[in-house]
């Protein structure tokens, strides 16, 4: 059996599969649910500055949208960091980690601006005997307002400085969490780099309003009558975060700087998948808050029985696996020619494929007597859109065109590799060597 | 409770009220918001869609059903109803099984169809419910049309008539109008009075005027009719039944079960109702399951219904005999009655077991012997007290594609009319489809 043992930035867990900072992490009671249950690690709840609480609204604090059956897709949230005592999450924090000693224990953390603020914090932290250290530049709401969370993650500069202070002013790892609200992921992680910082973990959560209620008028959730933007995370955010992931792991400036993948991962396929892009281990949220602590113990089987089976022994061969494969649009083989084909014996019938080629695309599907649908290859595209549509498993495939076969579409003959670099219409082309 | 399913004879009273209360409430109850939520999450929205094609009123269902998944129910309904004003008896006794959920995709993906005809009935009964009718009349045409009968064709053409802007009349031969939906099919599925909720939710429409008690060729012609209105349409569905031809026929304990099931309906208090304790239904047919299943119900101990031919011949679906075989009936398949007979206080039925012979269906040889309190005659309607003046065909009124019969002026639907499968659905198409050119050859306008 695959050996899931991790070792990310030098702390060790039982398996890649972590909590990540936010309600399941907030306490001792939640955290030792969870190792329970077989978690590899948790990212406790963010901590902040010694003082006053901090206060959370007494409405609702998430909002959610939902697919067919009521299942979870999004969920966003106004809840800000522990509301609970600093000495009380430390306190809960040096019992747990001398508890559970194989477990990851990782505190995240968010402070001021000010090099004193963050000076101070590290050290509580570091008599915990915690593993690391993640820095919340993340948390798109509430504290943003106070020039915390994603205010400092949306400013390289601070990202570094912040960074290099937490180097300079502790020996543990330290963990950068990004937020993704900033229209380029590799400036913040870059910068984070030039700090020192030990990895970055991404996503945050995402700027979102999950719905308006359509009778007072008000975005959910709703406190009062007035809503404001909370963080979206969950099933429906993945791609986003799958793509920032990758971005970093193929930079040439962040690469081989470890990542710890978040975002929307609910089962043990969303992991391999962010492993595959870059990430050294994962964090779920979400799919925890929707389903419980159990769902790792799906992950573990899963990713085990997945790894034994491409004959990978340990999570590092799976990690950064698909990066290579990750490239620019201008690199993309334009010779590579594909069809849809329809498998007549696996179709019910229901022509989604066709409203959805002959409304929205281009007229590629044919409808024949008896709700046949078959594919006009003189018009196919391979845009795919049927294949996404389609209700059925495996129904509708995209079959490649051999080198040499001619596409009835553009009547040319498959050729071999080329791309847009070096296509006659781009008025930029090189010239082919 | 005065007596048991083991009392001999024709007796009332042979289960306790509550047991009978739940024998003769919906078979399904409606489905709740969350039900109904998740059973229109199961719709793939198909183009073109094989169940709207498989809908004799071709209710938009794909379109009806996101308007439940998106909350909205009462424009469900709507788009319901404006092809199938009787929506809400549809989705109670329409055969879905061969019809819309039958050509369903669902059944080629997973062999389990979107229930259409509960989501059709938690659209439509919320809107029954809330009392609301969700059309108003077209200005008056100053015309006026009469239509006989007060059934499903009937309903369903002076409602599309009204709504145009036309007078109608409505001439029924019974007490109450609905036709079979109030007096010819089981209880449980038209449970709590759904009937005649339905009906006078209809005609809140307005300009439609029920006269009962008056039936064509007794208390009204088709001759003053036409001489009184502008057009006529005919939907009076069928008044005859077909009588066995055999001995005994006439016995006391032998009857019709049109007739039964008719007494049943109106029944106010069913503990009241006598039932056989041995009980023979001839036929194969819907009314025979629903005479046989009802005879179950009110407490009979041995049921048997009896065909002369296979059961794939039988017109009662293969959903409507399974309920009747899980409901205790025995269904006895390729035998014919012979003769009946008095047998002490009871009945015998001789039947005569049967085959398909070269020269069609011909006796075995072999026969049995079934002892009966009670037999109900199952074995089809017919077209009775129509005016000799209209052609007939297949001996039903003949009519074109429009409806239209031999007479000028005169247009027929449902039951009495040809075509259609002796459906409700069918008959609403007809009457509606009737009703439009109507108004087409009243007004000029183009259907």
């Amino acid at each position: 059996m695959a050996n899931l043992t991790s070792n990310f930035v030098g702390i060790k867990s039982p398996n890649p599969f972590w909590l990540a900072s936010a309600p399941p992490t907030d306490k001792e009671y939640n955290v030792v649910r969870a190792f329970k249950a077989g978690w590899g690690g948790v990212v406790w709840k963010t901590l902040g500055l010694d003082g006053p609480p901090v206060v959370n609204v007494n409405g609702p604090r998430y909002g959610a949208i939902w697919g067919a059956d009521r299942r979870l897709l999004g969920l966003n949230n106004i809840e800000l960091i522990t509301d609970r005592p600093l000495q009380v999450n430390l306190d809960e924090i040096k019992k747990v980690k001398r508890d559970w000693k194989d477990r990851a224990l990782v505190v995240s953390l968010m402070v001021p601006c000010d090099e004193d603020s963050w000076q101070g914090i590290l050290k509580r932290v570091e008599e915990t005997e915690a593993d690391g250290v993640e820095l919340n530049f993340g948390c798109p709401h509430g504290m943003a307002e106070r020039g915390m969370g994603s205010a400092v993650g949306q400013v390289p500069e601070y990202i570094e400085m912040v960074t290099r202070w937490v180097k300079k002013h502790s020996r543990m790892p330290c963990i950068v969490k990004l937020t993704p609200n900033i229209t380029d992921i590799r400036k913040p992680a870059e910068a984070a780099k030039r700090g020192g910082a030990d990895a970055v973990s991404l996503i945050n959560t995402i700027n979102s309003i999950t719905s308006v209620d359509l009778d007072d008028f008000c975005p959910e959730p709703s406190i009062d009558g007035k809503g404001t933007h909370g963080g979206y995370c969950g099933p429906a955010v993945k791609p986003i975060a799958l793509n920032m992931v990758a971005e970093i792991a193929r930079s040439r400036e962040t690469a081989g700087l470890p990542i710890s993948g978040i975002g929307g991962i609910t089962t043990w396929r969303d992991a391999a998948e962010f492993l595959s892009l870059g990430a050294g281990n994962v964090q779920v949220c979400t799919a925890a808050m929707t389903y419980g602590f159990g769902i790792v113990k799906e992950m573990e089987s899963g990713l085990s029985l997945w790894m034994d089976k491409k004959g990978f022994t340990s999570v590092d061969q799976v990690v950064g696996r698909a990066v290579p494969n990750v490239t620019d649009w201008q690199f993309l083989n334009l010779n590579h020619v594909t069809k849809a084909r329809i498998d007549a014996e696996a179709c019910i019938g229901c022509g989604r494929c066709y409203a959805a080629c002959e409304d929205t695309s281009h007229q590629a599907i044919w409808q024949k007597p008896d709700r046949v649908y078959e594919v006009n290859e003189a018009e196919c595209v391979a845009c795919n859109l049927c294949v996404n549509v389609c209700p059925v498993e495996n129904c509708i495939t995209m079959e490649t065109l051999p080198k040499g076969a001619t596409d009835p579409r553009t009547g040319k003959v498959v050729g071999d590799y080329a791309n847009w670099t070096t296509h006659p219409n781009n008025p930029m082309a090189q010239p082919a060597e | 409770m005065s007596h048991s399913p083991q009392t001999d004879g024709v007796r009332a009273g042979r289960l306790d009220a509550a047991t009978l209360e739940a024998h003769f409430d919906d078979l399904y109850p409606m489905l709740n918001d969350h039900e109904a939520r998740v059973a229109a999450d199961r719709c793939y929205f198909c183009h073109d869609a094989p169940c709207v094609t498989a809908c004799p009123t071709a209710i938009d269902i794909p379109l009806f059903i996101r308007q439940i998944q998106t909350g909205t129910a009462e424009a469900a309904a709507r788009t319901i109803l404006a092809q199938n004003i009787l929506g809400g008896m549809c989705a109670r006794v329409c055969p879905t099984e061969t019809l819309c959920e039958g050509s369903c995709v669902r059944n080629t993906a997973e062999g389990n169809p979107v229930e259409i005809g509960r989501l059709q009935r938690y659209a439509t009964d919320g809107l029954l419910m809330a009392g609301e009718h969700p059309f108003t009349r077209a200005a008056p045409t100053g015309k006026s049309v009469a239509v006989v009968g007060a059934g499903p064709a009937a309903l369903a053409c002076a409602h599309r008539l009204a709504m145009l802007g036309h007078d109608v009349v409505m001439h029924e031969a019974r007490a109450l109008p609905g036709g079979l939906n109030e007096y010819g099919i089981a209880g449980y599925k038209a449970a709590n009075g759904i009937a005649q909720a339905e009906v006078d939710w209809l005609l809140q429409i307005g300009g439609i005027k029920v006269i009962t008690g008056s039936a064509l060729g007794r208390e009204v012609t088709l001759e003053e009719l036409r001489s009184d209105h502008c057009a006529v349409f005919l939907g009076m569905g069928l008044a005859g039944v077909n009588g066995l031809r055999i001995a005994g026929e006439d016995l006391p304990g032998v009857r019709d079960a049109v007739e039964f099931i008719a007494e049943l309906r109106q029944c106010e208090d069913l503990s009241s109702l006598p039932i056989g304790r041995r009980v023979v239904v001839i036929g194969g047919g819907m009314t025979a399951v629903d005479a046989a299943v009802q005879s179950r119900l009110l407490g009979a101990e041995h049921v048997h219904m009896v065909y002369r031919r296979g059961r794939e011949a039988m017109s009662a679906s293969d959903y409507e005999l399974d309920h009747a075989a899980t409901e205790g009936v025995s269904i006895v398949t390729e035998a014919m009655p012979v003769a009946i007979r008095a047998a002490g206080k009871a009945l015998e039925v001789e039947f005569a077991y049967t085959r398909q012979g070269a020269k069609g269906l011909e006796r075995t040889g072999e026969g049995f012997v079934l002892p009966a309190d009670q037999v109900f005659k199952a074995i089809g309607q017919t077209l009775a007290g129509q005016p000799e003046v209209l052609t007939l065909e297949g001996g039903k009124i003949a009519i074109d594609s429009a409806g239209r019969t031999s007479l000028p002026m005169v247009w027929a639907g449902g039951d009495c009319a040809l075509g259609g499968e002796d459906l409700t659905v069918t008959a609403v198409a007809q009457g509606r489809d009737a009703a439009m050119d109507i108004h087409a050859s009243l007004t000029g306008a183009a259907v």
